[in-house]
């Protein structure tokens, strides 16, 4: 049976560390910009958390929330781009082929979630940074389009090596960055297609809710919080 | 049958192709300068990274894509004007089709560069080419970008078959006319143009296929421009108004190009006695009836969004209402509406200088709304924490002013190697009719005319006889 890759985020959980962001810098090879460019918006966190304020001073209270690609099964993204560069991959996973891009960045637009980046040049790293490179992820050339992958050089691995030991992949064993370095375990990840694992229990959880779900997305995170979530007034 | 043509209107119109002023030279150079500017500023966005545009994280798409909808809204002066006045068989258009028809390549030609300028990738550019390649795999249909590869280069095609077809017969004139080099070259323009009869029925009958072919591509390939935009479910974005909305604001700026043109044409090599100030008046009322019928597009799409209050649409709405982005959504006004309005609904005002007057205001005012339409949305998408801002780098700026130059270059050498005005069709136009703006036209030329010794095929052609 194919997988089906879903995640579930327990706002209530998050104390907005940022341990995830780093986490996935890391393990994905994202350029640090530096201070200047990430001032003129170029900055790149496939995971970023958002903070948002509520009441006024001084009886003010913090919300973090952490946004990442929401691996839509109806992404606004994929449609829009003129090479397939972004398409549906066989395990749900919106897929990024950084060979077929040539960056027209729709698909940034087309994104609700704000969630892709651009590489706005060929990418740098300060040393000692560049010694800690992980093998397993290519490096993005100037002008391609990049996104949260769910860690899907771990799913390749842990999927060949279920493989080859003839044996089904365990629920919780595989984690992507993000998951692994949260130290309140607020993001869980696991097989939406199999009923019993813990993000498929946590996305029927009445706690749960998507982001943005009126827009018709059908993003593949759930959630997670007691208080329904408000949005900010936007004007 | 060019040596039987009255010489008068021949003479005054081949004569900028055989003289040459300092002040083309003078022309010619500070614009290539500029667009070599705008080269060298590629150039360097190519070598260092796209990044030396100021578009960013939220804020995509900046200046290229809006000079790209402008640019593709300017080419809509050519078919409008030509191919819809030559179905209705309006007399007042000959002098004037052939100026907007070049308006529509060269506008075209710059317009459809900008996709790929503003390509992170700009040398794969071609992988958006329907071709069998090596890496199996066909652009992909349901992209809007694949649309507008296909809208453009069809509407590209179209219009240059539209204005060379009948720029054969004064290719021949001129071919028949000149020696040396200039012989050579206008005898292969002129494909072998003889002026028979068969001949002429066939340029006629294709002038009309393409008249009547060319309207339905003109009014898609801008359809299909805003469908870039309102395919995506970005606030202000995601509406159905986008297609006619863009069509209009697209023949508003085309008409406000193509008066502006003719003025400098008119000024410059002399063609007072062609380009009358009834041609102006009546591209005047043109102007204005698309002003009206733009100010209700902008009214009716506005009054929506703000009735159906929905959150992420309104921030967008307020921001341009009245928030960072009000100084150029009302200057959009002004230009747009109020000026074009206050000036061409008075016939007084309604002179050459005030057309003028009014269509820079258009062509300020439109680039601003195709500004308007892309910058705040991505500026201002659903979720708050991401809205962001977005500035033009030099690099942008450059670019710009070089595509600018490059069309008053493009537009200054067509001038020089074409007669701007179809002699063939102006002398067909000239024996009297009934259309009183002709006669306008015809009383004012005939002083200097034998209308005895006009072509009788050229006439006979005209009127769809063998």
């Amino acid at each position: 049976m194919a997988y089906r890759w879903g995640m579930a985020v327990d706002i209530d959980k998050c104390t907005g560390c940022e341990a995830c962001v780093t986490a996935c810098h890391a393990e994905n090879n994202i350029p640090t910009v530096g201070a200047g460019q990430a001032s003129r918006g170029r900055a790149m966190h496939w995971i970023r958390v958002e903070r948002y304020y509520e009441g006024s001073f001084p009886d003010v209270r913090l919300k973090f929330r952490p946004v990442l690609c929401q691996q839509c099964d109806n992404a606004p993204c994929e449609a829009v781009c003129p090479t397939y560069a972004a398409h549906q991959n066989e395990d749900g996973l919106n897929a990024q082929v950084y060979n077929r891009c040539i960056g027209t960045r729709y698909c940034a637009n087309a994104c609700t979630y704000n969630v892709r980046f651009f590489n706005f040049f060929n990418p740098e790293w300060p040393k000692p940074l560049h010694l800690q490179l992980n093998p397993d992820v290519s490096i993005r050339e100037v002008g391609v389009m990049e996104k949260c992958t769910f860690c899907v050089q771990r799913i390749k691995a842990a999927k060949t090596e279920a493989t080859a030991a003839q044996r089904e992949l365990v629920d919780g064993a595989l984690q992507p960055a993000c998951a692994q370095a949260c130290p309140t375990t607020a993001i869980i990840f696991g097989d939406l297609n199999d009923p019993e694992s813990r993000v498929a229990r946590l996305a029927r959880s009445p706690r749960g809710t998507k982001l943005l779900e009126d827009l018709g997305a059908e993003p593949k995170i759930t959630y997670l919080q007691k208080q329904p979530w408000h949005e900010p007034d936007a004007y | 049958m060019n040596r039987t043509l009255t010489k008068p209107i021949a003479d005054d119109l081949v004569r900028p192709l055989f003289q040459t002023s300092v002040w083309f030279y003078a022309i010619v150079f500070a614009a290539a300068t500029v667009v070599a500017c705008g080269g060298a500023a590629w150039g360097y966005q190519v070598w260092n990274g796209i990044g030396s545009a100021g578009i960013r994280w939220p804020v995509f798409w900046g200046f290229y894509l809006v000079n790209f909808v402008f640019w593709i809204g300017i080419s809509h002066a050519g078919t409008l004007i030509s191919a819809i006045l030559r179905l209705v068989n309006a007399g007042w258009r000959r002098p004037v089709t052939r100026c907007a028809e070049a308006i529509t390549v060269f506008a075209l030609m710059i317009g459809a560069m900008f996709p790929i300028i503003h390509l992170g990738r700009p040398w794969l550019a071609f992988w958006l080419f329907p071709y069998p390649s090596a890496r199996e795999i066909w652009p992909n249909f349901r992209s809007p970008l694949a649309w507008d590869f296909f809208a453009i280069n069809t509407y590209l095609t179209g219009s240059v078959l539209f204005l060379f077809l009948p720029m054969i017969p004064d290719f021949a004139l001129v071919r028949d006319r000149s020696t040396g080099w200039r012989r050579t070259l206008y005898g292969l323009l002129a494909f072998g143009w003889r002026g028979t009869t068969r001949q002429w029925n066939r340029l006629e009958s294709a002038m009309q296929i393409m008249a009547v072919a060319i309207l339905p591509v003109a009014v898609s390939v801008h359809t299909i421009v805003s469908f870039d935009f309102s395919m995506a479910a970005v606030p202000m974005w995601h509406s159905t108004i986008f297609g006619p909305y863009f069509v209009a604001g697209a023949i508003f700026s085309g008409i406000a190009a193509l008066i502006i043109a003719m003025a400098v044409l008119r000024k410059t090599l002399g063609l007072e006695k062609y380009l009358l100030p009834l041609h102006f008046d009546n591209l005047g009322k043109l102007l204005l009836l698309m002003c009206i019928l733009w100010a209700y597009f902008v009214f009716a799409e506005r009054l929506t969004v703000w009735y159906g209050n929905e959150p992420s649409e309104m921030a967008v709405f307020w921001a341009s209402q009245r928030g960072r982005f009000a100084p150029f959504y009302w200057t959009m006004v002004i230009c747009n509406f109020v000026i074009p309005f206050v000036i061409l609904t008075n016939y007084k005002t309604r002179t050459i200088l005030g057309c003028v007057i009014a269509s820079f205001g258009v062509l300020i005012g439109m680039w601003l709304e195709r500004f308007l339409i892309i910058v705040p949305s991505l500026a201002t998408k659903q979720l708050p924490y991401s809205w962001g801002s977005y500035a033009p780098q030099p690099v942008e700026l450059t670019i710009m002013a070089a595509t600018f130059a490059g069309m008053i270059l493009l537009y200054a050498l067509f001038s020089k190697f074409v007669p701007i005005i179809a002699i063939w069709e102006l002398k067909a136009g000239l024996p009297s009719r009934l259309d009183p703006a002709l006669q306008v036209e015809t009383s004012l030329l005939s002083t200097r005319l034998d209308t005895e010794a006009f072509s009788s095929e050229a006439e006979r052609a005209d009127r769809g006889q063998p």
